[in-house]
């Protein structure tokens, strides 16, 4: 009952605040708004009792995913005159959504009733925490999956790294360790300076 | 009705445990500037009250009384949420801290994540508050802050997780168990010193208190609040500073744990070494902002990722493997 009144307060308030993303005219206000809808998005599977999978979003996509989203957000200069105008993304949002919404249906619909992802009540594994239930899942059944998912990111993240070094020559980089293993000896020379006689 | 007394009885320890911190924000002030006074040789607070411990209340209501300034062009909802933000977050972690065996609001299976997370969370106020602000200075501050304060989790996370492995729970009350054997900053000594110099950089503090460097920024991110803005600010640092301690404390320090488990020193209740634990952690902080003279920015970021997220990473890999090859792992 109490569970079911938060879910809907959660699930509505997930709602509003993607709308409002979406909507929002300052683009700092969606990225607020964005935030805003993955804290209630833990508090869903919070009332699902994944409580590891809730602080896990609230550490990776809150934590670490927005605040770039919002550092990035912040440091563009933006056009508001440019913004306001309509834009035509609106066609391609609704294939993609339509396409996302007939995945789901077909998920739930014709996914096979032995494999669901719903944790049955009665299984041994009950008695784990489920961060537990879920490494033992994840390292043993699906290590494959896991370690192609770790690969995907990691040619990502080489990627993105690749895409943006660039080096400039003139730099002028600080070498730590040279600095550090200078001494007197290396540096410093002593010259005996003959002077001129003046008269 | 048992289920609104259970409810009205949470409420209780929630301000107890508000109280104490706000009790320890206090003592911490003082003890703070005593400390730096002695460093410098100076006498300190010492006007108000005996040898100066109202002080802190002096400035309080100093603070309080003041008229809040909100800058003409600021986003008001933002630039007033934003200081509220980082209290709210540094309050509430502590939901989870135990402070001595039992003596927990929320004893929850994932607590260090938890505080992970929350204390992640703390850098939306001062980027919030900083963008709000609409300044130059305040904005540069709340970059800086952002990008410190996502470099150093990194390698917090990876500290973090060279404990647990040795623990085996999430649960701050068995982290604390395990280290009944031995504490955890004897085996795992480099990743005591990681952390403790993450937490000072996570927490903004010295040497690594870049976004509020003043002979650069003014004052940072905090340029523009004034009064009981600033006071909130000012009080969600300390809260996420003492949360730091006591992160430490509960790591590597054995939490509420005697040093030796013998007759004199286990009499002594758990929360009085938990405390008297953070307090020396707290004291460490103290005395590296009087000695350690403050980091330029890109030192900074070396340091993040081009030396603590290499050895965290390694260390990571070594606590693995001793414990699986000497069949340790709990």
């Amino acid at each position: 009952m109490f569970a079911s009144i938060l879910f809907f307060i959660f699930s509505f308030l997930i709602l509003a605040s993607a709308l409002l993303v979406i909507t929002s005219k300052n683009p700092v206000n969606s990225v607020i708004f964005l935030i805003f809808s993955f804290f209630n998005a833990a508090g869903i599977f919070l009332i699902a009792g994944a409580e590891f999978l809730a602080l896990i979003m609230l550490i990776v996509y809150v934590g670490a995913v927005a605040v770039l989203f919002l550092f990035v957000v912040m440091m563009l200069d933006l056009n508001f005159e440019e913004l306001n105008k309509k834009t035509n993304f609106v066609k391609t949002g609704i294939i993609t959504s339509g396409i996302l919404i007939a995945e789901m249906i077909v998920l739930f619909v014709y996914y096979p009733e032995e494999q669901s992802f719903i944790i049955n009540k009665n299984n041994k594994l009950n008695s784990l925490t489920n961060t537990e239930i879920i490494g033992s899942k994840i390292y043993t059944e699906h290590f494959y999956h896991f370690q192609i998912a770790g690969l995907i990111l990691l040619v990502a993240m080489i990627g993105a790294i690749v895409l943006t070094l660039r080096h400039r020559d003139n730099v002028r980089r600080q070498d730590i360790s040279s600095q550090v293993s200078r001494d007197q000896e290396k540096n410093v020379e002593l010259k005996d300076i003959t002077f001129e006689e003046t008269e | 009705m048992e289920y609104i007394l259970s409810i009205l009885f949470i409420f209780l320890q929630s301000f107890l445990v508000i109280f104490a911190v706000l009790m320890m924000a206090y003592l911490g002030i003082y003890g703070e500037r005593k400390l730096w006074a002695a460093v410098q040789l100076r006498r300190g607070p010492n006007i108000v009250g005996p040898f100066g411990l109202l002080q802190p209340v002096a400035d309080f209501l100093k603070l309080l009384l003041k008229e809040p300034i909100i800058p003409d062009k600021a986003n008001k909802v933002i630039f007033i949420m934003a200081p509220l933000v980082t209290c709210f977050v540094a309050l509430s972690a502590w939901a989870v801290v135990p402070f001595a065996e039992n003596w927990v609001v929320a004893d929850i299976n994932v607590g260090i994540l938890y505080i992970f997370a929350i204390s992640s969370l703390g850098v939306y106020g001062i980027i919030l508050g900083g963008w709000a602000s609409n300044s130059k200075y305040p904005f540069m501050g709340a970059m800086r802050s952002a990008a410190q304060m996502v470099s150093y989790e990194v390698s917090i996370g990876f500290v973090i997780i060279t404990v647990l492995l040795c623990v085996g729970s999430l649960n701050l009350t068995d982290i604390v168990l395990a280290q009944k054997k031995i504490w955890f900053f004897i085996p795992l000594f480099p990743m005591f010193i990681i952390f403790f110099v993450s937490a000072l950089a996570e927490t903004n503090r010295p040497p690594f208190d870049l976004p509020e460097a003043e002979a650069e920024l003014v004052a940072g991110y905090q340029v523009e609040y004034s009064s009981s803005f600033f006071l909130l600010y000012f009080l969600g640092e300390l809260a996420a500073t003492f949360l730091m301690c006591a992160m430490i404390t509960i790591l590597f320090l054995g939490g509420w744990l005697p040093p030796l488990d013998i007759y004199p020193l286990n009499a002594i209740p758990g929360v009085v070494w938990f405390m008297l634990k953070v307090a020396f952690i707290f004291f460490m902080f103290g005395m590296v902002k009087a000695l350690v003279p403050r980091y330029r920015y890109d030192q900074l970021m070396r340091l993040g990722w081009k030396v603590f997220l290499p050895i965290s990473l390694f260390w990571v890999v070594l606590t693995a493997s001793v414990l699986f090859i000497f069949d340790l792992a709990p």
